[in-house]
């Protein structure tokens, strides 16, 4: 079980209120995300979560029970931190086996479930070496390691996969989505990357000023943002936001269109306009079209190479049913 | 180039001279009281002797067998060793109150702290003899174990809270996590990680208790007079026993020079305040 529920919580520091009062329930066996710009509250909402800071105000539940004045350690909860943590005094293995010394378990079964553990994260030749002979890919796998051994209800990752390289951020992201397909255990996980969210998510959370701007799986936040902020946030290449005359056209203050609805043409397209850098995937082509009228330049996202050099004339067409329109206030207007 | 090269060839010269020169000042009056200290009292006072006499172990003998210089040093190691232990037991938690849970005025108290070693010793004596011999701990290994404690808490909590704020907080949070109560948090983690600083802490503490004078020498007469107390007992005016009084400083800075050769590294690991690592 790992019902995780939130009431009315806040958080301040001093006289700054960090986290005005949220109320958010993560459901057992999710696997939600934390995604905002740095500074939004996500990592300070998940250490309130863990018990590593206390709420200035509300409630913290889990599984039906109040753990707003529980200690960390008692909340059973079990959490991997962006630099690992780990005990650089101890061997992998006993860095594994410490929250289980912690609860007193008997020595042959922490052997077992240590063993166990390192099995399934290729860890076995390292169990006698210190964190500081591993690489950060290894050392991620041994916190990771500590966390599981503990049979936690949920698991907490704050940005864990920040310190290492591209190539093996993709990796380790596919690690933990099979350890939760694996386990069924609630996971909430902290990102400041909308890939990893996208990628990953049961349900996101984007927090934006420790407000939460919206609660949804992927999809929904990408076809049905709630706000500008969202929809500036979710998806990559970023939407196009168009304001002025043309918004008003279709009865908005702002439009939005997602460079892959923006259709080219060879003739007749509502707008044209003269490309100026584009960026060939091979798989895709990423356009940048100045379009007169238009502020910025429309990012437009053609499948397979196009081809297209700077200066040349486009005519492109947005897909009528995906125009996100939003109102002054910055929302959603269907 | 040749410029250069010269320039490094001078400094290679020059800088370790230099450094035998002040190393050889600062060593001179130490190898004049050991040299002192085998020759008799009327061949002290004479310059010409200052390499050529003969040596006599009178002095060593007269010392033990007149001044029962055991018993000072008995008194030296149990009041150093317990002051020592004690400034560790308080300043330990302390610094990782300051360290990990920081307030608004930890760095107040920390200068509020050092500001005590500022206050001349002079200005609190007569209260202190008159307040201990009221209360019937003048003399005591008690009181001396607690002045000591108390003259070198600040800088072992500066010391230690340096070498903590090293300790990157989010593992004593994984500790947390992992079931640790604060007590396990000192004994698991910080104590294991800072024990190097913690080491060095204690090693400057011991040396600085053992060579503390000014309130040894005033607050004790017999019971729990120090090493020290033996030196004053044996200065006098006339200056006539130079070399009996340099024995007895011999025999009583001999272990802690002793100790300190000993532990070089740590020692200066200490000094730097944890700045060299």
């Amino acid at each position: 079980m790992g019902q995780i529920k939130l009431n009315q919580v806040t958080k301040s520091f001093g006289d700054v209120e960090v986290i005005p009062p949220l109320d958010l329930t993560i459901e057992d066996g999710e696997f939600a995300v934390f995604v905002g710009p740095s500074g939004c509250g996500k990592s300070t909402l998940l250490r309130l979560i863990a018990g590593l800071e206390d709420c200035t105000s509300g409630d913290i539940v889990i599984d039906d029970e109040n753990v707003t004045q529980v200690p960390p350690s008692k909340r059973g909860l079990a959490m991997v931190f962006q630099s690992y943590a780990l005990y650089p005094h101890m061997s992998v293995r006993k860095n594994i086996a410490f929250p289980l010394r912690m609860e007193k378990m008997d020595q042959a079964e922490i052997d077992k479930k240590v063993e166990a553990a390192a099995t399934s994260l290729n860890l076995m030749d390292y169990l006698d070496r210190k964190p500081g002979q591993l690489s950060g890919g290894q050392r991620q796998r041994v916190a990771i390691g500590r966390a599981i051994v503990r049979n936690p209800s949920a698991f907490l990752f704050d940005e864990p996969l920040s310190n290492l390289d591209a190539a093996l951020r993709v990796g380790m992201r596919m690690e933990i989505l099979e350890l939760h397909a694996k386990l069924q255990t609630t996971m909430i996980y902290v990102t400041h990357d909308q890939v990893e969210a996208m990628t990953m998510a049961d349900k996101i959370v984007v927090l934006q000023a420790g407000v939460i701007e919206q609660v949804g799986s992927p999809l929904e936040l990408y076809r049905k943002p709630r706000n500008l902020f969202v929809a500036g946030f979710i998806g990559s290449p970023k939407m196009n936001l168009i304001g002025g005359d043309i918004a008003k056209q279709h009865g908005a203050e702002t439009i939005g269109i997602r460079p892959e609805h923006i259709d080219v043409v060879a003739s007749g397209g509502m707008w044209e306009g003269t490309v100026g850098v584009s960026e060939h995937l091979g798989s895709d082509t990423f356009m940048h079209v100045h379009v007169d009228g238009i502020e910025d330049s429309l990012t437009v996202r053609s499948i397979g190479d196009i081809a297209v050099k700077h200066g040349d004339k486009v005519q492109l067409t947005p897909r009528a049913d995906e125009i996100h329109k939003f109102g002054a206030d910055g929302l959603r207007i269907e | 180039m040749a410029i250069v090269a010269q320039h490094t060839k001078f400094s290679k010269i020059a800088w370790p001279v230099l450094a035998w020169v002040v190393a050889l000042i600062f060593f001179f009056p130490i190898a004049y009281m050991v040299l002192t200290s085998f020759k008799t009292d009327a061949d002290a006072v004479k310059p010409e002797f200052l390499f050529s006499f003969t040596p006599t172990l009178e002095n060593y003998a007269n010392m033990t067998d007149n001044y029962d210089y055991w018993r000072f040093a008995r008194n030296s190691v149990i009041t150093s060793v317990f002051a020592t232990i004690f400034t560790l037991v308080v300043a330990i938690p302390c610094s990782y109150a300051m360290a990990f849970n920081p307030s608004r005025g930890t760095k107040d108290i920390l200068m509020w702290m050092l500001s005590t070693k500022m206050l001349p010793a002079a200005a609190v004596l007569y209260p202190m003899i008159f307040m201990t011999k009221a209360a019937g701990l003048y003399d005591t290994h008690f009181l001396i174990v607690m002045v000591l404690s108390l003259i070198n808490l600040p800088i072992a909590i500066w010391m230690l809270f340096t070498y903590f704020k090293d300790i990157p907080k989010d593992i004593i949070e994984a500790g947390q996590m992992d079931g640790l109560n604060t007590w396990g948090e000192v004994r698991e983690i910080l104590i294991p990680l800072a024990w190097g600083g913690i080491a060095s802490t204690a090693l400057l503490v011991f040396i600085f208790c053992w060579n503390e004078a000014y309130w040894t020498v005033r607050l004790t007469t017999t019971e729990a007079a120090t090493l020290s107390k033996l030196i004053e007992g044996n200065r006098a005016p006339e200056g006539l026993f130079f070399g009996r009084l340099s024995a007895v400083s011999t025999a009583a800075v001999g272990p802690i020079v002793v100790l300190g050769w000993f532990c070089q590294k740590q020692l200066v690991q200490g000094l730097t305040f944890g700045a060299v690592k």
